[in-house]
């Protein structure tokens, strides 16, 4: 009992200490292996226990039972211990740049290791198949799944599956023969191991492991089919490494005079259906998934949930019908991962992406982490030079011939061969990992003598790879000039171009009555689009499918963003943060909120400029530059305004923050989709009514009485800003607002509302016949307030000095829908002219604003 | 069933082979699928491309109907619209998808990689003045947005518009306020489609075998 006490007193201080001595408090838990170990240990710490309760009379106030929290703390601990680790290794990215991540976190297991076996002398931690396979792998595996570029996965299937099934086969039955032709040549002395355990060695050494090839390649950047030739690889050989390895484990059981024609037969035919039964089983819960997802419209908060918890089932459902777990997992999240994303809400969607991110990504530290301490540990150390290195020399060798042969072949068929470098980095990147350990480790000690042998060797042959090639193989994609991926900032005239070339491509194909992938995947992509969507997804999410509205959603934001982060640059923004001493108007008790309100806004800025890295100079920015030295405020305004415009953040946030049901009020399908509808119109309403001489409708603004509520104590600075505008038409209404706005977040953060005046009905004549569902809010709920100042005063009307902007807006992607609003009639635009017609060119100081 | 209908090796197919790079085998197979679509005459018509049924969900039909009856994708430096075209022409019209042979120079790749963007961006230049106009490019996008069934024509019509700005302000970057962004260039196509890997991604598996029986 004391002993622990002072263990856990040392848990709060020092983390590093802890770890070489919490081991000693039992962590058969996490291994099993030491559960003696535990025994005594226990059986030493009752001892000094009762010699302390004996003093103890009446009821304890406070009790300290360790034992009652002991699994769960230790487990909770090492995961704590892991991350820390990776913590520190990521915080040096010097290192981490030239050593992978996954070779650091070795390294780190190796330091763990090393203390806790002084602590102990005995080995007591160890990674074991049952939490390996049931708790750690599963979560990887289906994050690969789920974020698998499916498109691109589909398209290589076929090299995929050589490489997977037949590459594993012949890695499996060349390393297993030849070590057993050098047992029989001699070279490695006495060892109890015959043919069959050898090919059984060979079969669980054979498979490339997908969470080292991520670790790996992830870092690399190696163009787009080359990665997803190796990475598809290493997910499905782990279905065929695992088939092999139980139809071999099976052999070696029945032992050899009893293996006849029929068992290999059946062996051959368990394999196959061990394969298609797993992905069949992956396939039934994807549908499953996709088709729960549809009506989980009322359960958000726990929607993504199900992902998780359905795809584990589906790992578990594929091991309970001793059918590929791995294989299962990954169609799992493969067939459901578009109806998903299209189904559920945004935040869930994002929920989904990051934890499935944060399992993944904390199990495979914690498997690194693992397979280091493991290493140290004296009776797994058999050493046998001869079969040690040949294990590596055959593993790397044939690895290498496999690929080749298998590329030289599969190159004759496909469109565009694997190069030569190409195939050099898919042999080097043949990475050996847990899984292998994890199946050594699963080896019967009672048939296979030379367990222990074997599992050092795959220790050594794991670390070997995922180390020294893992390192190496940076170095070797720069030397050989290995394709990068490219930047993926796809520009909407791409995905335009791309998309027409999918349809071309179909077309020619037709047209030269070839029946080619691209037959096959229009064929599929109707079926598809006819059958499948219609069942698995939500009505209303199926409107929603198009990747150019996407891409062009996508602009809209990063548009609005850039602007803001350009102006927050140039200082224009600043006097938003020193506005506290402006619009001392407020309560003092709300003073708070505009800290909280400011530091929010700076956040959001930094934000931004990281997102908006765009490398495409923006020409109106430039000209900004010029004029905000002149109308800065007025900038800032304009800044705000589109801000507002394009990023209906404000309309997103959640009101009941202390409701577990409820998270986000912005429910309405229609509100969102005019949104959206709205963005875009507004983006380039410039363009289209200079292009069709149609000047957008005259504002009408509506709740005067409501404004008057409202207009309250800043009225002054709305007047002086009037005054200073003056003479401008339809500028006055902005000013105010550049002021309202921080007065209505700080009234929103008072829990109230705030309503985005890019959205009222009135822009668009067309949706006037839609009531928007804020205005029926407002009018029910009286907490709330009903519309800003800048929604009823002043409607997408700007400064008219941003007149001058418009014809530069065209050579940009920046059209807002205020630039030409206040353009007279009589500047109306020839109709097949791309560009309004420049404004009389006017220094941008001399205008007297400021 | 003229000359041409017949076994691998003629010397009509060894021209034709020089030219486009087809093997003779998948000449022939091109072959019988011209003989198929235009009813066993000389000539393939617009009408006989419209009765091919696969190709009546496509979007951009007319555009790639269009393409075929285009001179400046028959390597002849000609102009205009053609009414029918011989097997010839089919077949120059068709390399243009051949995939790039695996030993190919830096020069030849690059050149490879223009005649595929020409013959692209032809798609997209109707009236040949070497400029994608805005108006042009609105036509495509609207055609190939039509099928989507969600995306209205205004949609369509922005997003092409969105789409030209942005090749605006990345071709041209900085406008005087009295300029104005005409149309893309071939040269700008070039330049903004270059991360675009077109020598592999514009090919299409033609086989040695035939298959026409299979698809109508």
């Amino acid at each position: 009992m004391l002993r622990c006490g002072y263990a856990l007193f040392w848990l709060l201080g020092s983390v590093l200490l802890i770890c070489v001595v919490s081991p000693v408090k039992g962590e058969a838990v996490v291994t099993r292996e030491g559960s003696h170990l535990k025994l005594s240990e226990s059986s030493h710490s009752n001892e000094s226990q009762h010699g302390h309760s004996f003093n103890i009379t009446g009821i304890p106030i406070v009790s300290f039972k360790w034992h009652h929290v002991e699994t769960p703390y230790l487990v909770a601990f090492w995961v704590l211990v892991s991350f820390l680790g990776k913590l520190v290794i990521e915080a040096n990215h010097h290192v981490t740049s030239v050593i992978p991540e996954s070779a650091l976190l070795i390294c780190f297991g190796f330091i763990l290791g090393g203390m806790i076996w002084a602590a102990d002398k005995v080995q007591t931690f160890r990674l074991t198949p049952t939490v390996f396979f049931f708790y750690l792998l599963p979560q990887v595996i289906l994050d690969a799944g789920y974020h698998m570029p499916n498109k691109l996965f589909f398209t290589n299937l076929g090299g995929i599956l050589v490489h997977a099934v037949i590459g594993t086969c012949w890695n499996a039955a060349s390393l297993g023969l030849s070590l057993w032709g050098c047992q029989m040549g001699g070279a490695m002395g006495d060892l109890d191991i015959g043919l069959l355990q050898y090919l059984l060695f060979g079969s669980l050494m054979a498979a490339v492991d997908p969470v080292a090839v991520i670790a790996v390649f992830e870092q690399v950047h190696v163009n787009d089919v080359l990665f997803i030739m190796v990475f598809g690889e290493s997910l499905l050989n782990d279905g065929v490494t695992v088939v092999l390895f139980n139809v071999f484990d099976a052999f070696v059981s029945l032992g050899g005079p009893k293996i006849d024609a029929a068992e290999i037969i059946k062996g051959i035919v368990s394999f196959f259906v061990v394969a298609f039964g797993g992905s069949l089983v992956g396939l039934v819960f994807g549908l499953l998934i996709s088709l729960l997802t549809r009506c989980t419209k009322n359960i958000q908060i726990i929607e993504p949930g199900f992902i998780f918890v359905l795809g584990y089932l589906s790992y578990l459902t594929a091991e309970m019908l001793s059918l590929s777990a791995i294989l299962s997992i990954v169609f799992c999240g493969m067939c459901c991962q578009k109806y998903i994303n299209a189904n559920m809400d945004e935040n869930s969607v994002q929920t989904v992406r990051y934890s499935m991110k944060a399992f993944a990504n904390g199990s495979e530290t914690i498997i690194f982490v693992f397979l280091g301490i493991s290493a140290i540990d004296k009776v797994i150390w058999v050493w046998n030079t001869g079969f040690i290195l040949l294990t590596l020399l055959f593993v790397l060798v044939y690895r290498f011939i496999g690929v080749f042969f298998l590329t030289w072949i599969l190159n004759r068929y496909r469109l565009v061969p694997l190069e030569f470098v190409d195939q050099v980095i898919m042999s080097y990147g043949g990475l050996r990992g847990a899984v292998a350990y994890g199946l050594a480790v699963m080896l019967d000690e009672n048939k296979i003598k030379e367990k222990n042998l074997m599992v050092c060797t795959t220790l050594i042959v794991v670390y070997f790879t995922v180390i020294l090639q893992g390192i190496t193989m940076k170095p070797l994609v720069m030397w050989l000039k290995v394709k990068r991926a490219a930047v993926t900032e796809v520009s909407l005239l791409e995905k335009l171009t791309n998309k027409m070339f999918n349809h071309t491509l179909v077309a020619i194909e037709d047209i030269s009555g070839q029946i080619g992938h691209n037959y096959m995947r229009s064929k599929w992509k109707y079926f598809e689009e006819n059958w499948m969507s219609w069942i698995l997804m939500k009505p209303s999410a199926r409107k929603k499918q198009d990747q150019v509205f996407d891409v062009f959603h996508q602009l809209n934001l990063k548009d609005a963003m850039e602007y803001v982060t350009e102006g927050e640059r140039r200082g224009s923004l600043e006097f938003v943060r020193n506005e506290n001493s402006i619009i001392d108007f407020k309560k003092k008790s709300e003073s708070e909120s505009f800290d909280i309100n400011n530091a929010n806004m700076s956040n959001d800025h930094g934000a931004m400029s990281t997102t908006s890295r765009d490398p495409i100079p923006s020409v109106s920015l430039e000209m900004h530059e010029q004029i905000m030295k002149a109308v800065r405020e007025a900038e800032a305004i304009n800044a705000h305004h589109l801000l507002d415009q394009h990023l209906y953040k404000s309309r997103k946030q959640h009101r009941h923050r202390f409701s577990r049901s409820h998270f986000d009020i912005n429910r309405d399908e229609k509100e969102v989709q005019e949104i959206f509808q709205r963005t875009m119109r507004n983006r380039l309403k410039s363009f289209t009514s200079a292009k069709m001489g149609v000047k957008p409708p005259k504002t009408i603004v509506k709740h005067t009485q409501k404004e008057q509520q409202q207009k309250m104590p800043n009225g002054k600075s709305m007047d002086k800003a009037k005054t200073s505008y003056s003479g401008d038409e339809g500028s006055e209404g902005d000013s105010a607002s550049g002021y309202d706005q921080s007065y209505m977040r700080a009234t929103y953060r008072a829990g109230a509302g705030i309503e985005n005046p890019a959205f009222m009905p009135d822009l668009d004549p067309m949706d006037l016949l839609q009531i928007p569902p804020w205005l029926g809010e407002s009018e029910l709920d009286s907490s709330m307030v009903a519309l800003s100042h800048r929604a009823q005063v002043d409607l997408p009307r700007t400064p008219s000095n941003l007149r001058r902007l418009a014809p530069l807006r065209i050579s940009t992607r920046s059209t807002d829908s205020f630039t030409l609003e206040n353009i007279p009639d009589t500047q109306q635009m020839d109709s097949d002219q791309l560009q309004p017609p420049p404004p009389p060119p006017r220094p941008p100081r001399d205008d007297g604003y400021v | 069933m003229g000359a041409l209908q017949s076994s691998p090796g003629r010397p009509e197919y060894s021209d034709l082979a020089e030219k486009t790079g087809f093997s003779f085998e998948q000449i022939g197979v091109l072959h019988k699928r011209f003989k198929q679509l235009s009813h066993n005459e000389e000539t393939l018509r617009r009408d006989n491309f419209n009765e091919i049924n696969d190709l009546a969900l496509n979007p951009i039909r007319t555009q790639i109907i269009e393409a075929f009856f285009d001179r400046r994708n028959f390597h002849q430096n000609g102009e205009g619209k053609v009414q029918e075209i011989g097997f010839e022409e089919f077949v120059v019209v068709m390399s243009h998808f051949r995939p790039p042979s695996a030993h190919m120079t830096e020069e030849q790749r690059g050149k490879t990689r223009r005649e595929k963007l020409r013959f692209l961006f032809n798609m997209h230049d109707t009236d040949n003045d070497g400029i994608i106009t805005l108006e042009e490019y609105r036509h495509v996008v609207e055609e190939l947005l039509s099928r989507s069934g969600t995306l209205e024509k205004e949609t369509a019509k922005c997003i092409a518009d969105a789409a030209m700005l942005e090749v605006a302000s990345i071709s041209v970057g900085h406008m005087e306020p009295d300029e104005f962004y005409e149309g893309i260039t071939f040269e700008h196509f070039l330049k903004l489609l270059e991360r675009f890997e077109i020598e592999s991604k514009m090919t299409i598996r033609f086989l040695n075998m035939d298959t026409t029986t299979l698809c109508k």
